[in-house]
């Protein structure tokens, strides 16, 4: 068995019985990206000084004695558009090609005091605009399924590298459904958390208020663990939520008895590739087994989600990506003749394709004279959205559904049509405008391509998605599949 | 509404974007079919429904006005392009 097959409370006592060392691990890490890595493409910034050093600062730990906490030694991959000091930054944006951060998100110093191990930063789609990674201003990540296919995104690089096995676990981010669509698409776990749970304090802005952190994994477990290490209030982030944070790995008991799950009709019609619905029907038949119950529900105003949310992220983006002017970062336009000409040349050198169209959209929605038509009518409409869930709610406890409506395409099968492409997201983006929390957990595969069931909670109920994406893991084998590399 | 290319230009100068005559032809291709998508919106009945900008109940959130650490003058500096006496050096704005 590889050693990141490993479980987690293994791996932390064959390190406290010394049979492994946190060097082992972080030698196990760099060997697999060496022999993976060219094929796959999931790193655009490798830390080996970094995390050879912290290692053995770490071993002489072991050695010393003491408490270890649960994710010590553990190596990680951290999404490149989440900062960390003294290590590049670049949100896969030739803009950003050299930025050097000067502190590092809350998330990161989290990992920190866990003692985990920061391996590299990891590809994804510039500035987490795009579900293929096809919009990497370096290279595209390649799925570990099939490397003919996307591995989704925007974190198709947090996904490919927990799949490939070349970290132990990785953190993401979510905008639409950037953090589970890659985890169904790469055949592992992602969770997006409850909106204000993760600080977004060094996440770099996308659309503020939808962006949330939160961990790719193999397993439940795994991610109730990265969770528990990375929630919580954040003074440096003004939409943190103040909540107390309760334990997350005590919640996954492998009981659902009772529990009520509502399946919309709408998650499951038209678009809805045929073996991806058989996989969530057989997956919700499993929850019966188990003694859960589970209906049809409706969330009605499903079909204008994506609409509603490509105004919105794409006005909040609008606004965000002003700060890129190549003023006090970034990589500057040569001999501007004026400071204007420094803005709008350093912008449209830097900036990709996707990114100018968000940034054209945003601007557009927001203009005189169409705020009201498109911008402030998407905000009524999101309330609406959120109704639905909370409707629904009031008699269930969770929603399940797919994850994406396919498995992963091929690479340059959608990129010349970026509307096909935003309704890929048709099921992680009302989740995400509702600001609720949901985990993608592997549950069936199609032509040798993984897919994925989504779970969704209410707000703040991280511990019932938990509790039954672990029920459902310990019954099913697809999240013990490893790609063939 | 369907939008011209000179719309496309009116909005990039807004964006502070400066495009090539391809990009706007595709801009604006890209932008009708998107906006056209978005007008399904219009279907909906939303007087007195209340927009929602955030999903948390959270309003403004200050801290106590007092002096705290801060990045020193050549940390904030460390990414300038470009920089004279301890500070960000642009092209002059006054001739």
């Amino acid at each position: 068995m590889a050693l990141f097959d490993l479980r987690l409370q293994e791996v932390h006592n064959q390190l406290k019985k010394k049979e492994l060392s946190v060097g082992d691990l972080v030698d196990a890490s760099y060997s697999r990206i060496a022999a993976t890595d060219a094929s796959i493409q999931a790193f655009l910034t490798l830390n080996e000084e970094g995390a050879r050093a912290a290692a053995a600062e770490f071993d002489g730990a072991l050695t010393a004695g003491g408490e270890l906490g649960l994710l010590f030694g553990l190596p990680a991959g951290i999404k490149d558009n989440i900062v960390t000091e003294g290590l590049l930054t670049t949100c896969a944006s030739q803009f950003l090609r050299n930025y050097d951060p000067i502190y590092s998100a809350t998330v990161v110093k989290k990992l920190k005091s866990a003692q985990t191990v920061t391996i590299g930063k990891l590809n994804m789609d510039e500035f987490a605009m795009g579900g293929s990674n096809e919009n990497s201003s370096f290279y595209p990540t390649r799925n570990p399924w099939n490397t003919d296919y996307v591995p989704g995104g925007s974190s198709g690089g947090s996904a490919a590298s927990v799949a490939a096995g070349q970290v132990y676990f990785s953190l993401g981010s979510d905008t639409g459904g950037s953090i589970r669509q890659p985890a169904a698409y790469c055949g592992i776990v992602g969770l997006k958390p409850t909106y204000g749970l993760v600080s977004r304090y060094g996440l770099v802005a996308f659309a503020s208020s939808l962006d949330q952190i939160g961990p790719l994994t193999k397993n439940v477990e795994d991610s109730a663990y990265v969770l528990q290490a990375i929630a919580g209030y954040d003074a440096n982030d003004s939409t943190s939520a103040n909540v107390d944070i309760p334990d997350y790995v005590s919640a996954l008991t492998g009981d659902v008895k009772g529990l009520r799950i509502g399946v919309p009709k709408e998650y499951l019609g038209q678009g809805i590739d045929p073996k991806v619905k058989e996989a969530v029907i057989a997956a919700l038949k499993q929850f019966e087994s188990l003694g859960a119950t589970w209906e049809e529900v409706s969330l009605p105003h499903t079909e204008y989600a994506v609409a509603t949310y490509y105004l919105l992220a794409s006005s909040e983006a609008s606004s965000n990506l002003a700060r890129f002017d190549g003023v006090r970062y970034g990589v500057r336009a040569e001999n501007p003749d004026n400071l204007l000409e420094l803005y709008r040349k350093s912008r449209s050198q830097g900036f990709g394709s996707e990114v100018k169209r968000r940034i054209m959209l945003g601007t557009y929605a927001l203009s005189s004279g169409y705020y009201d038509a498109y911008y402030l009518k998407a905000q009524k409409v999101r309330t609406l959205i959120k109704q639905d869930f909370d409707n629904v709610f009031k008699d269930f406890d969770l929603i399940i559904g797919p994850t994406a409506p396919t498995p992963a395409f091929r690479i340059g099968e959608q990129v010349g049509d970026p509307l096909t492409m935003y309704l890929n997201d048709i099921c992680t983006i009302p989740v995400s405008l509702a600001g609720i929390p949901a985990i993608s957990v592997p549950c069936g595969f199609a032509d040798g391509l993984p897919i994925g069931l989504q779970i969704i909670g209410k707000a703040f109920d991280e511990r019932t998605v938990l509790r039954a994406a672990h029920a459902f893991e310990q019954h099913t084998e697809h999240h013990k599949q490893r790609p063939q590399l | 509404m369907s939008i011209t290319i000179k719309d496309v230009e009116h909005v990039a100068n807004l964006a502070r974007l400066e495009l090539s005559e391809q990009e706007k032809e595709q801009f604006t291709s890209q932008l009708n079919a998107i906006l056209k998508y978005a007008e399904k919106l219009d279907e909906l009945q939303t007087d007195g429904v209340e927009p929602t900008s955030h999903v948390l109940p959270v309003h403004n959130v200050t801290r106590e006005d007092v002096v705290r650490e801060s990045v020193t003058n050549e940390t904030a500096l460390r990414n300038a392009p470009d920089e004279e006496d301890g500070q960000f050096k642009v092209p002059a704005v006054l001739e």
